[in-house]
């Protein structure tokens, strides 16, 4: 305690003593001293290096979704399976399904093989057919579909190789891992260490993550954030045209008209509490009102956008207000005394002086709204949706998914190739609210004015 | 007249409102504008929005009130069996569209004419295969009364199309003669122009109440039912969880709340101590060029979304505390515990509690600061004894609002903290909290007359409730006890 130091009685009490050489008390009240400071640091410590071992492991692990492991070979697109009649008529051939595509892969990929001359080495036919991706007969049939002209034609094919292939390349997938897994074996394994050895097996530039939709659980590797990337701009779109000009005109509102009685003070305290209102509940009620009342199809982008907006509302509001009441009131004082109505005062003055403050505030918003997850779990955007929504208006009521419910479904899937797939989705995210951050830091330094 | 198609035409009316009305009242003043009571562009906008305003508003009612009667009309044409609960009714309403949908689009395509649609049996052709080559795969075949339900539909919603263009089109029109009209030299345009603006501002700041309002409803109404299908001493004071979907749940929030609070309780044990003292070595320590750096950093933390977090719990933090300290002090070997969920809400909380105490901790003026100095106490007891105690009132209610938010908290709870509810004290066993069964009970199919369906809503008005009492406590706390210094 300092009671020495501070109590008016304790210099009679205290030995005589030099005030240039501490004392033991002095000692001892130091060493309290420089220990709370090393509290504080050990404290910004722990903080800043779990955050940094956190981005660190997103990174690391995350990393290797933009690349993905591929097969090339030269590919014979057979007449006699995929159009039995000869006549490139597209509708016949949809007539074939992706078991024959298959087949066609299957066997060009074995002859390729052959004329490298890699032996199989008792890996039986099926398991060579199993390196390759489960999706590469559908991509291929969807080619051949859209050019007919192709059949007939040997080209020169790139289709994914399975995931656990691809997790082999990258490491994830040992010889020792694949004793214990069901769905590869060391020798397929050993086999593909050959393929890459003849240039058949390499890893590429993956752009098929951005564009791609979800896949199924057994395909991992055809797994891309296409429709979550296209939910999520949807829903900035919403929040955009909605919130926004309904949050500035509730803020002009609020801070230049209202009259200050209890009504005013009455929303005024609402909208603090919406602030603090968990996100979930957010997501019960648009689960009530836009769906079940409403009517609106569930994973739509346009539940989603709206729940959003009303759930960023409040923090549009207390940015817009707070930039508002930045603008002086000689400036407003300025306008009336020239001849201005209050409206003119407002739009012609003070809202073009705030206007800086707002975008600031908007884009930060954006940013909250862009990684909000829970409320969509409720209105159903967790589905599985490997369809890309159509253009909008009409595209605002199909299903949709968006970038960090992609990364949760993916999270919550099985296999760990997911989990690769899923951080990738989190660098994408982080990215882009780099991005915004960045701009709205820009945007303060460029326009902040002090008055 | 498509929605989109007659929205360009009230534009098209506005514009033309606007350029007359302002032509009409310069032509008033005899081409001089000093001599208008407002400026021209207030009578433009004035018969601008005197066809928005209506035209707007009964095209926004008609689209609203519209599939309501539609939907009755047809409800009650439709035989007793098929509309006999509200599932039922759901399901021959979907049919009834569908097959009207169908029907539009085999007229659009050509293989049917307009009269066949509207006048053919089920006898005469086989309307699945006919729609199936138009697009509209249909489940069943099609029964007469379904059929017939359709063309009724179909022949209410055309009636339906025309009368909203009609009348929309009407009151534009009304509008655009109204707001010209009036356009005249002496009218006080920019009054009535502000005037109206002024309401749209009004109705802006209401939507928040609107909000408040439908979350109350929202989650009141179907709290009711659900009380009203299962005892509330059962919900409230049952010391199990285990909803079944086939029926004989036991629905008991207490394990709920337990594990909720007990994952607060971790959450704070981590957040307090370090937000704290990041936030009194920033505020009272660090130099200004540290504090510039080091703030903004630690403000990173709250900008990055929670399923981040969630997946760090899932994948690193889970683990690590599993295979380094659960596995070998035997307490047991989950990797999603209540210490792996309560710390990480305990690290996103960090800059909560860091920035606002580190604003409350500068609002104390520097004279008490002085005045402690100047009485031989170093900077470490000024804090403790003189800082902390003026900031107090403050530093409580951020971390009661701390504390709120990890309640609410729900994606890393939902990654990190298991599923299964139970009255445990072992920190690194796995429990479940209200936010992660709201999630559970709510995703996938769900039966809204089911009380397990229906116990979500009764869980999130309980957190509502916890959470805004929370808050109102804390802002109660810092408006009571706060100093005033001038």
């Amino acid at each position: 305690m300092t009671g020495a130091a501070l109590s008016p009685l304790a210099p009679t009490a205290r030995p005589k003593q030099s005030i240039l050489t501490a004392g033991d008390d002095m000692k001892r009240r130091n060493a309290a001293e420089s220990r709370f400071r090393i509290y504080g640091l050990i404290a910004i410590a722990l903080a800043l290096t779990t955050l940094a071992i956190m981005l660190f492991t997103i990174v690391r692990d995350g990393v290797s979704a933009f690349h993905q492991a591929q097969l090339t070979f030269p590919l014979e697109l057979s007449a006699d399976v995929l159009d039995p009649k000869g006549n490139r008529l597209r509708d016949e051939m949809t007539k074939v399904t992706t078991v024959g595509y298959a087949k066609v892969l299957t066997t060009a990929f074995q002859a390729e093989l052959a004329r490298k001359g890699i032996t199989q080495d008792g890996v039986t036919d099926k398991e060579i057919a199993e390196l390759i991706s489960k999706d590469a007969p559908g991509q291929l049939r969807a080619m051949v579909l859209a050019d007919p002209a192709l059949v007939g034609t040997t080209i020169d094919a790139t289709v994914l190789a399975a995931g656990r292939v691809d997790g082999f390349l990258k490491g994830r997938v040992t010889l020792e891992s694949a004793e214990r897994d069901g769905n590869v074996t060391p020798d397929q394994l050993r086999l593909a260490e050959k393929l890459r050895g003849a240039g058949i097996l390499s890893s590429a530039w993956n752009w098929g993550f951005l564009t791609n939709p979800d896949a199924s659980d057994q395909r991992p590797e055809a797994a891309g954030l296409g429709v979550a990337l296209l939910g999520s701009a949807y829903m900035m779109l919403l929040v955009l045209v909605t919130c926004v000009p309904v949050g500035v005109a509730a803020s002009i509102y609020l801070e230049e008209f209202a009259p200050k009685n209890r009504w005013t003070d009455a929303i005024e305290v609402n909208i603090a509490n919406l602030a603090a209102v968990p996100s979930i509940v957010f997501g019960i009620l648009g689960l009530s009102v836009f769906i079940n009342f409403a009517g609106l199809p569930q994973s739509s982008s346009i539940a989603g956008g709206l729940v959003i907006s009303l759930m960023i509302l409040p923090t549009i509001i207390i940015a817009t207000r707070a930039s508002i009441r930045a603008v002086p009131p000689s400036i407003r004082d300025a306008a009336l005394g020239v001849g201005a109505s209050k409206m003119q005062t407002v739009f012609h003055h003070v809202l073009p002086l705030a206007m800086p403050g707002i975008l600031t505030g908007t884009i930060l918003g954006l940013a909250t709204a862009l990684g909000e997850t829970a409320p969509l779990l409720l209105i159903g955007m967790v589905a599985f949706v490997d369809n890309y929504p159509a253009v909008p208006p009409e595209g605002f009521l199909d299903p949709a998914t968006a970038l960090p419910v992609q990364v949760y479904s993916w999270a919550s899937r099985a296999d760990p190739a997911f989990i690769e797939r899923s951080n990738g989705a989190i660098i994408v995210l982080l990215v882009f609210l780099v991005i915004m951050n960045v701009g709205a830091i820009l945007l303060r330094r460029r326009f902040e004015r002090r008055w | 007249m498509s929605v989109l198609m007659l929205l360009a035409a009230i534009a098209v009316l506005a514009l033309a409102a606007y350029l007359l009305a302002r032509q009409r009242s310069l032509a008033s003043a005899g081409g001089n504008p000093r001599l208008l009571h407002s400026l021209p562009l207030y009578y433009g906008w004035y018969g601008a929005l005197s066809v928005l305003l209506p035209a707007l508003g009964a095209l926004v009612l008609w689209l609203l009130i519209q599939p309501m009667v539609v939907e009755h009309r047809i409800s009650t044409t439709l035989p007793a069996d098929l509309v006999a609960d509200a599932a039922a009714r759901d399901l021959s309403m979907a049919d009834v569209r569908r097959l009207a949908g169908g029907l539009d689009a085999a007229v659009a395509q050509g293989a049917l004419t307009e009269d066949d649609a509207r006048k053919m049996g089920t006898g005469t052709t086989d309307l699945r295969a006919l729609l199936g080559t138009v697009g509209v795969a249909l489940g069943s075949d099609v029964t007469p009364e379904i059929l017939g339900a359709a063309q009724h539909y179909r022949h209410i919603t055309s009636w339906g199309a025309a009368g909203k263009t009609a009348l929309v089109l009407v009151l534009a029109v009304a509008g655009l003669f109204w707001g010209v009209t009036r356009a005249h030299k002496d009218f006080r345009a920019r009054n009535r122009v502000e005037q109206v603006v002024l309401g749209l501002l009004m109705m802006a700041s209401l939507i928040a109440v609107l909000t408040t309002i439908g979350i109350v409803w929202s989650i009141l109404s179907e709290t009711f039912q659900f009380f009203s299908i299962y005892p509330y001493q059962d919900f409230f004071f049952s010391l199990t969880w285990s909803p079944n979907f086939r029926g004989g749940s036991d629905l008991g929030i207490i394990p709920l709340i337990w594990g909720t609070l007990y994952i607060t309780l971790v959450s704070m044990i981590v957040a307090v101590p370090i937000g704290l003292f990041a936030a009194i070595y920033l505020a009272e320590y660090a130099s200004r060029r540290t504090r510039n750096v080091v703030k903004p950093l630690i403000e990173v933390i709250a900008g990055i979304p929670t399923v981040v977090f969630g997946i760090f719990a899932l994948v690193t933090v889970g683990p690590f505390l599993r295979d380094w300290f659960a596995q070998p002090l035997g307490f047991g070997n989950s990797g999603s515990s209540v210490m792996t969920a309560g710390i990480v809400i305990g690290i996103l909380n960090v800059p909560f509690i860091s920035s606002l105490s580190d604003d409350i901790i500068n609002a104390v003026p520097q004279s008490l600061r002085d005045g402690s100095y100047g009485l031989g106490a170093t900077k470490s007891e000024t804090v403790k004894q003189v800082i902390l105690p003026a900031a107090l009132p403050g530093i409580v209610g951020a971390i009661l609002m701390a504390a709120s938010r990890a309640i609410g908290e729900t994606m890393i709870v939902v990654m990190g903290a298991g599923a299964a509810a139970k009255l445990d004290l072992n920190p690194f066993e796995a429990m479940t909290t209200m936010t992660v069964k709201i999630v559970g009970q709510l995703t996938g199919d769900t039966d809204f007359a089911a009380p397990e369906t229906l116990v979500a809503f009764a869980l999130a008005s309980t957190l509502f409730v916890i959470t805004l009492g929370l808050n109102i406590f804390a802002l109660w706390i810092v408006r009571k006890y706060r100093e005033q210094y001038e």
